[in-house]
C-alpha cells in the first residue's frame, strides 16, 4: 500500500464522521412542532394506506361513478375503525365492560414503552455525544441474558435477588457497550460497524446459551430458559390485573438520572463537548478518548437495563428473541425524542402505544400488522427530513434552528 | 417528454374512469349473514408465532386448517399474527377480550403465555401446536405429532433407496420438533442396516449433535449445507428446516442425482422439485386443527385431551414413493413396518 492510499483511507473516516455529526445535530436540534407535524402526516399517509388496502373500499371504488359515497363510505369506514381501534388498543378501551378492562390499554402501552425508554436513553447519549451507537440490541440482548440468568439460576432472599438481577442486566448491557468504546477509543475502530457486528455476537451467543443444559428448563430440550424466580421479577405496580411493572418507574427515574448527567454534570458538560467538536474538547484539555468510553458504558448499561424489563418483566424466561427488535426501535425513539430525556419518554410512550395498539388493530380492525410498522417507519422518515416536513406543511425556514430548539 | 408524460396520465385517468364504471350493486334489505343457515355462533382464533402465517411450515399448515373449518362450518375466525416474543402475551390477552371461544397458538415458545392466559381466563378454550405441557391445563389442548414414526419408515426407505450408502439430514435448529423428524430418519437406516446386513450411513445426526443451519428462513445455508452432504457423497437428503430445505432442494437438483425427503407436506405438490422428491413426512397439523374446531364448534365439544397425531390416526404419514425407486421387497417390508409401528411391536 503506497503512503498515499495509507493517507486517504485515514482522512475519509474523519470527513464521515464530521458529516454523522452535522445529521445528528440536524436531527436533535430540530424544533417540536416538526416532530407533531412529522407524526400528522405520517398518520395521514397511513390513513390512506388502510384505505387502499381496504377489500371494502376496493369493492366499492369498482362503481365509483354510479354511487361515489360508497367509496367514501367504506373508506372513511376503514380509516375510522383502524384509527379508533388504534385509541382503543392504547389508550382507553371504552368498549370495555370493567374498569381494569377499559384502562388496561394505556398501561399496556407505558409496559411496551420500557425497554424502549431504557434503550433509548442510552442511545440519545450516545447521539449527543456525536456516536452512533447501532448496538442497543446487542446490549439488550447480553443484558437480558446476565440478569434472566442471574433470575433463574440463583436463589436470593426477597428484595436483594431483583437488585442483584437488575445490576447483573446492567452490567451485561454495559460491558457490551464497553467493548465498542473502548474499540474506538483507543484503536479508532468506527462504531457503527463494531456495535452492529456486536449484535450479531450476542444473539448467536444466546442461541448457543440456550442450546446448553445450563440455560434450558430441566426435562426438556426447547431452547428456552427455566422462568426466572419471582423474587426477581420486577413487582406489578398496579396489582395482578395489569402487566404494568416497576421497571417503568426505574425507567422514569433513569430518564431524571440522565437528564441530571447531561445538563447538570461536569461530565454530561464533556459528553456534549466531544459531540460537539471533539478536537476543541481535546484542545480545552478534556480527555475524549475517556469521554467515548463513559458514554458508551453508561449507553450499553441503560440498554441492558431495558433487557432486565422483558426478561424481569413481561417476559419472565429468555428465549431467542427476548430482545424482539427494541434495539432497533430505540434508535427511531431516541431520534424522535431528539436524544432529550423528556422526548425520549414520550417518544417511547408514543411508540409504546403503536406497539400496544397492534393486537387490537388486528383482532378488531382486521389490518394487517404491517400497516403499524409503516406508520412507524413513516414517522421516522419525516423526522429524519425535516425540510419535507416543512415543505408539506409550507413552514418557514427558520434562520436559526438553535433558537427555536432552545 | 412532457408529452409522453400528458399523454400517459390521460391514459392512466382514463384506465381508472372506466374501471370505476361499474354499475353499483342492489341494495339489499335482508343482511348477508341470514343466508347461511348453518351459521354456528363460535368464534375460533389463532396467534402466529414470529415466523407469521406465511412461514410455509406450522404458522401456515393451522392457519390452513382454520380458514377451511370457518368456510366449511360458517363459524367466525380471528388471527393475529406475532412480530416479535413480546406480541405473544398480548396478542393472547386480544384474543380473549374479542370474545374467541377457542384460541389456538403456535409453538412451544407461546407456552408460557398460553398457559397464563388460560389460567386467567377458566372460561375460554386454548389449543396449542406443537407443544404439550408437563402438568396438562384443564382448558388447554396440546396438539402433537409422533413424527418419528413416518420419518422411521422414511429412513428404512431411504436407506434401501440410497445407490451411494451415504445419505443425510440436517435441521434448522435443534430443538425437539425438528429433531424428532431426524431420530426417526437415523432409527429408520439403523434398522434397515441391522434387517439387511447394510452398512448406510446418516450424515448430519447421529441422535445427540448434528448439523443445523441456525434458522427457519435463509435458503443460502440449506444449499451450503447440503452441498457438503452431497461432496460427502450423500444422494438422499431430509432437510428439516421449514423454507430453509428449498436450498437443499435447489443444490440437489443442480447435483443431478440426489433426492430430496420433503417434510410437514407433500412437496411434490407444494414446492417447484415434484421430480427430485423421494417422498415426504407429512405432519398434518391443517387437518389437526379442522378437527379440533370442528369438534369444538359443531361436535362432541372441546376437550384438553391430548391430541397425538400418530401413523394410526394419519395425522403424521408418509406421501407416495416417487416411481421405481424401491422394489418390491422394500415396499412389503415398509408395509409390515407400518403394521408394526401402528401395533406398538416396533418403536421408532
Amino acid at each position: 500500500m503506497s503512503a498515499e492510499a495509507v493517507k486517504k483511507s485515514d482522512d475519509a473516516p474523519s470527513q464521515e464522521g464530521r458529516d454523522w455529526r452535522g445529521l445528528l445535530r440536524e436531527i436533535t436540534e430540530s424544533s417540536w412542532i416538526v416532530v407533531v407535524l412529522a407524526v400528522v402526516a405520517s398518520l395521514v399517509i397511513g390513513g390512506l394506506l388502510i384505505i387502499f388496502a381496504d377489500p371494502a373500499v376496493a369493492e366499492a371504488a369498482r362503481y365509483f361513478f354510479a354511487r361515489p359515497m360508497d367509496t367514501f363510505a367504506a373508506a372513511w369506514e376503514a380509516v375510522s375503525s383502524a384509527y379508533t381501534a388504534m385509541f382503543r388498543g392504547s389508550i382507553w378501551n371504552y368498549s370495555g365492560d370493567t374498569f381494569v378492562q377499559q384502562f388496561r390499554p394505556f398501561t399496556e402501552t407505558l409496559t411496551m414503552a420500557t425497554p424502549l425508554i431504557f434503550a433509548g436513553l442510552g442511545l440519545g447519549i450516545g447521539f449527543r455525544a456525536g456516536l452512533f451507537n447501532i448496538g442497543a440490541q446487542g446490549q439488550i440482548i447480553m443484558g437480558a441474558m446476565l440478569g434472566g440468568w442471574v433470575g433463574f439460576a440463583w436463589h436470593l432472599p426477597v428484595g436483594l435477588h431483583l437488585l442483584v438481577a437488575v445490576v447483573a442486566s446492567m452490567l451485561g448491557g454495559a460491558l457490551w457497550g464497553f467493548i465498542p468504546g473502548i474499540l474506538k477509543a483507543k484503536t479508532g475502530a468506527h462504531e457503527v460497524i463494531v456495535t452492529i457486528m456486536l449484535n450479531y455476537v450476542a444473539a448467536n451467543l444466546l442461541a448457543y446459551a440456550l442450546s446448553t443444559d445450563a440455560f434450558q428448563r430441566p426435562g426438556s430440550d426447547n431452547p428456552q430458559s427455566p422462568v426466572v424466580d419471582t423474587t426477581a421479577q420486577y413487582p406489578l405496580i398496579l396489582g395482578e390485573s395489569y402487566r404494568l411493572h416497576l421497571g417503568f418507574l426505574l425507567a422514569l427515574a433513569a430518564a431524571f438520572g440522565v437528564w441530571w448527567l447531561m445538563e447538570r454534570s461536569t461530565w454530561g458538560f464533556r459528553f456534549r463537548a466531544v459531540g460537539a467538536n471533539p478536537r476543541a474538547a481535546r484542545t480545552a484539555g478534556m480527555n475524549v478518548s475517556f469521554g467515548i468510553i463513559a458514554v458508551m458504558t453508561i449507553a450499553g448499561g441503560l440498554a441492558g437495563l431495558a433487557g432486565s424489563a422483558q426478561v424481569l418483566g413481561t417476559e419472565k424466561a429468555l428465549t431467542a428473541g427476548i430482545a424482539g427488535s427494541f434495539g432497533f426501535d430505540a434508535i427511531t425513539v431516541a431520534l424522535l425524542g431528539r436524544s432529550r430525556p423528556l422526548g425520549t419518554v414520550l417518544a417511547g410512550i408514543l411508540f409504546g402505544a403503536f406497539r400496544a395498539s397492534g393486537p387490537t388493530l388486528q383482532v378488531a380492525a382486521q389490518l394487517p400488522v404491517d400497516i403499524v410498522l409503516i406508520l412507524q417507519s413513516l414517522i421516522v422518515l419525516f423526522i429524519a427530513a425535516p425540510p419535507l416536513v416543512r415543505f408539506l406543511f409550507r413552514l418557514p425556514t427558520p434562520t436559526n434552528e438553535k433558537v427555536v430548539a432552545a | 417528454m412532457k408529452n409522453t408524460l400528458r399523454f400517459g396520465a390521460i391514459a392512466a385517468a382514463g384506465a381508472i374512469v372506466l374501471a370505476a364504471c361499474s354499475s353499483a350493486p342492489e341494495e339489499t334489505s335482508s343482511s348477508p349473514t341470514e343466508t347461511a343457515a348453518e351459521t354456528t355462533d363460535y368464534k375460533a382464533c389463532m396467534v402466529s408465532d414470529s415466523g407469521g402465517f406465511d412461514d410455509a411450515s406450522f404458522n401456515q399448515a393451522g392457519y390452513e386448517g382454520l380458514q377451511t373449518v370457518s368456510a366449511d362450518l360458517g363459524i367466525e375466525i380471528s388471527t393475529a399474527e406475532s412480530t416479535s416474543d413480546a406480541d405473544f402475551a398480548p396478542n393472547i390477552s386480544a384474543m380473549v377480550a374479542d370474545g374467541c371461544d377457542l384460541t389456538i397458538t403456535v409453538g412451544f415458545l407461546l407456552g408460557d403465555a398460553t398457559a397464563e392466559a388460560a389460567a386467567a381466563n377458566p372460561d375460554s378454550d386454548f389449543a396449542i401446536i406443537d407443544f404439550a405441557y408437563e402438568e396438562p391445563i384443564d382448558n388447554v389442548k396440546p396438539l402433537i405429532f409422533d413424527t418419528d414414526e413416518a420419518a422411521f419408515l422414511a429412513g428404512y426407505g431411504a436407506a434401501a433407496a440410497s445407490q451411494t450408502g451415504v445419505v443425510g439430514t440436517f435441521g434448522g435448529l435443534q430443538i425437539p420438533t425438528v429433531t424428532i423428524f431426524m431420530d426417526g430418519f437415523l432409527a429408520g437406516v439403523e434398522q434397515y442396516n441391522a434387517d439387511n446386513g447394510a452398512d448406510v450411513t446418516v450424515l448430519g445426526w447421529d441422535g445427540e449433535t448434528g448439523s443445523f443451519t441456525g434458522d427457519f428462513s435463509d435458503t443460502t445455508k440449506g444449499q451450503s449445507t447440503a452441498q457438503g452432504f452431497i461432496d460427502q457423497g450423500a444422494d438422499i437428503i431430509l432437510p428439516v428446516a421449514g423454507p430453509v430445505g428449498l436450498g437443499a432442494a435447489a443444490a440437489a437438483e443442480a447435483a443431478g442425482d440426489v433426492w430430496i425427503i420433503g417434510v410437514d407436506s407433500d412437496w411434490t405438490l407444494t414446492t417447484d422439485y415434484a421430480d427430485i422428491i423421494l417422498t415426504s413426512i407429512m405432519k398434518q397439523m391443517g387437518p389437526a386443527v379442522y378437527d379440533v374446531v370442528n369438534d369444538a364448534a359443531a361436535g362432541s365439544g372441546f376437550s384438553s385431551e391430548p391430541y397425538v397425531g400418530t401413523l394410526e390416526n394419519n395425522g403424521v404419514g408418509l406421501a407416495d414413493w416417487a416411481a421405481g425407486v424401491l422394489d418390491d421387497t422394500t415396499v412389503s417390508e415398509l408395509e409390515a413396518i407400518s403394521a408394526g409401528i401402528i401395533d406398538g411391536s416396533i418403536e421408532p
